[in-house]
């Protein structure tokens, strides 16, 4: 039998087997499907839906119905929730923070990373694995040194401190990443590079940098996101009112309005629109990376 | 392979090698010494195992630690739950990329918002309740957060709602790479969806499924501060206490590094633990095609 007709008798197979079921049990499958599917999608939806109109409402409208839609729309909550919160001073934070940290741990991995996957020497193998279990250390664990040291050497709510230590912490994921995607680029390409005279150097920077570009993209989508959700860290490094991120001060602003949804609600969704936005522009970056994180690719 | 001169390597691994040492090496160390004094200020004379022996005797951290292990129950649901989504939307139900979205957006959404929102929503006079008398429920209607009895469940639900999505993606990643070959053979020779999704999918699903539990369970243990810091702050009373916020609280609010350092200690050796199989799984979990 040649592929062709194997193909042919395959399909046929399939599509006998799949008359063979009777018709109404494959409509009630479908049907269950989707309501299992519908489910789980409203459990998702409904805390967004409650997020979107909250906010539109004034408070009187609020306390008469939770979920009802809004009978005239009300902007007044997005104002005092402006005046309320410094967003605009946590947005800032927050954009330095990620870009500084992940910037640094982009650069220190991917130079890692060249050695790890391109050049022999002793303890290579150790120094992978060492790093690939450092990625599971939740950072509760590291955190009272590093508060007590940064504290020591007058960094606590720095710029400086922080991205150094969100930097590390990003660092062993990166360079697991990294190496791993540096390894599939061919090595003619570089053998090639080296016969024109490149040194090292360039063929980090000229070659497998610009190579790895998707990886790259992935590494910094959910790298940045890490940093941005972060709470935690943020909270005991950066104490100091002007140095809070935009968790930080969306958490302080939800106790401040607590008794005010509204305008709490107000401020919740001015914080998540941007990352929302991002999401469902790039949602392949964050699907890839996340997953890549934690399986070997 | 390059051929570089002996130290080259050790040159480009150097800068990454500092930065790990400081954020990881030397903190990893410091606790080990930092539970063994009491410290005021920056450090403390020793006091061999007086800190462990402290915790131990707290009935504040023995609550943690029971709240941590009742964290676990959440582990087979995010498990359950995602192979089921994940099989429904590898079969390529109606809107699979749409529902894929949608699953996946709360996995991307700041911990702090979905703790707000939920707080807001799951009080006594809240959302969730106006829809629960609504359909009539209203023996339902709690005080979700606010009642000693049901705040860590409802914790324990918020956070599956977060962690869902990231099941969902990963389980049906592993199912685009596997060989569709055996899932057609199997619905040839007649197989239903329950037989499959029993006899074919999750057996091919294994690795990844014990992989996704050991991830989830270091989770449980140890990511969830700020679920807890967000919407109960360890309350009411302890009853959503966890060894993370005892952490926080000891280190920055009562100013003991060191009873702190002793509880860091112990979740260090738990993660370390929890490695070991980990690793051994992610060695043998080898896939393609995630899309």
């Amino acid at each position: 039998m040649s592929v062709r007709e194997m193909q042919a008798a395959l399909k046929e197979a399939r599509s006998t087997a799949r008359i063979s079921v009777p018709r109404r049990q494959v409509e009630w499958s479908l049907i269950t499907k989707q309501l299992v599917l519908l489910l789980a999608a409203f459990s998702v939806l409904f805390p967004a839906y409650f997020m979107v109109i909250t906010p539109l409402k004034t408070q009187e409208a609020y306390s008469l119905s939770k979920l009802g839609f809004p009978t005239q729309i009300y902007l007044g909550n997005f104002e005092t929730a402006l005046r309320g919160g410094r967003f605009f001073l946590w947005f800032g934070n927050s954009i330095i923070l990620s870009v500084g940290a992940v910037a640094l741990s982009t650069f220190v991995a991917a130079m890692g990373a060249f050695a790890t996957s391109r050049m022999n020497f002793r303890g290579r193998n150790l120094l992978l694995s060492l790093i690939s279990s450092l990625m599971v250390i939740p950072p509760v664990v590291m955190l009272i040194p590093l508060f007590l040291f940064l504290t020591r050497i007058k960094m606590i709510s720095t710029y400086p401190g922080a991205i150094l230590v969100y930097a590390g912490l990003l660092a062993p994921f990166s360079v697991y990443l990294l190496n791993n995607f540096f390894r599939t680029i061919p090595h003619e390409i570089i053998e090639s590079a080296l016969m024109d005279g490149a040194s090292p150097l360039d063929i980090l920077f000229r070659i497998m940098l610009p190579l790895s570009a998707p990886a790259l993209m992935t590494l910094i989508t959910v790298n940045m996101l890490w940093v941005w959700n972060d709470l935690l860290i943020a909270l005991v490094l950066l104490p100091e009112d002007s140095m809070r991120t935009l968790m930080v001060g969306i958490t302080v602003f939800g106790s401040r309005y607590n008794a005010d949804v509204p305008v709490s609600m107000a401020g919740m969704l001015m914080a998540s629109v941007p990352i929302f936005l991002i999401y469902l522009l790039g949602q392949r970056y964050f699907i890839r990376g996340l997953v890549a994180g934690a399986i070997k690719g | 392979m390059l051929r570089t001169k002996p130290w080259t390597p050790y040159l480009y691994l150097a800068p990454v090698s500092l930065l790990m040492l400081f954020v990881f090496g030397y903190p990893l160390i410091a606790i080990f010494d930092f539970s063994m004094r009491r410290i005021r200020g920056a450090s403390g004379p020793f006091i061999g195992l007086e800190n462990y022996r402290q915790i131990f005797k707290d009935e504040v951290f023995q609550q943690a630690i029971l709240h941590n292990a009742q964290l676990l129950l959440a582990v087979p649901i995010l498990v359950l739950v995602g192979i089921v989504l994940a099989v429904l939307l590898y079969e390529r139900a109606a809107g699979w990329r749409v529902y894929r979205t949608i699953l996946f957006a709360p996995f991307i959404i700041a911990i702090p918002v979905i703790g707000i929102v939920f707080s807001n929503m799951l009080s006594l006079n809240g959302a969730v309740n106006e829809l629960l008398r609504a359909v009539g429920l209203d023996f339902l209607a709690l005080d979700w957060l606010g009642s000693a009895q049901m705040a860590l469940w409802s914790v324990m639900a918020i956070i599956i709602w977060h962690e869902m999505g990231f099941g969902v993606v990963l389980f049906l990643a592993r199912l685009l790479s596997l060989n569709e070959e055996i899932q057609e053979a199997a619905r040839i020779d007649g197989a239903g969806w329950w037989q499959r999704l029993w006899y074919v999918t999750i057996p091919q699903l294994k690795d990844v499924t014990e992989f996704y539990a050991v991830v989830s369970i270091i989770t449980m243990l140890a990511w969830v501060f700020p679920f807890v810091y967000v919407m109960t702050r360890g309350g009411p009373g302890n009853a959503t206490q966890v060894m993370e916020l005892y952490i926080f609280n000891f280190a920055f609010r009562n100013s003991l590094p060191g009873i702190a350092s002793a509880v860091a200690v112990i979740l260090f050796l738990i993660t370390l633990a929890l490695m070991i199989p980990l690793f051994q799984l992610r060695a043998r979990t080898e896939m393609e095609g995630v899309e």
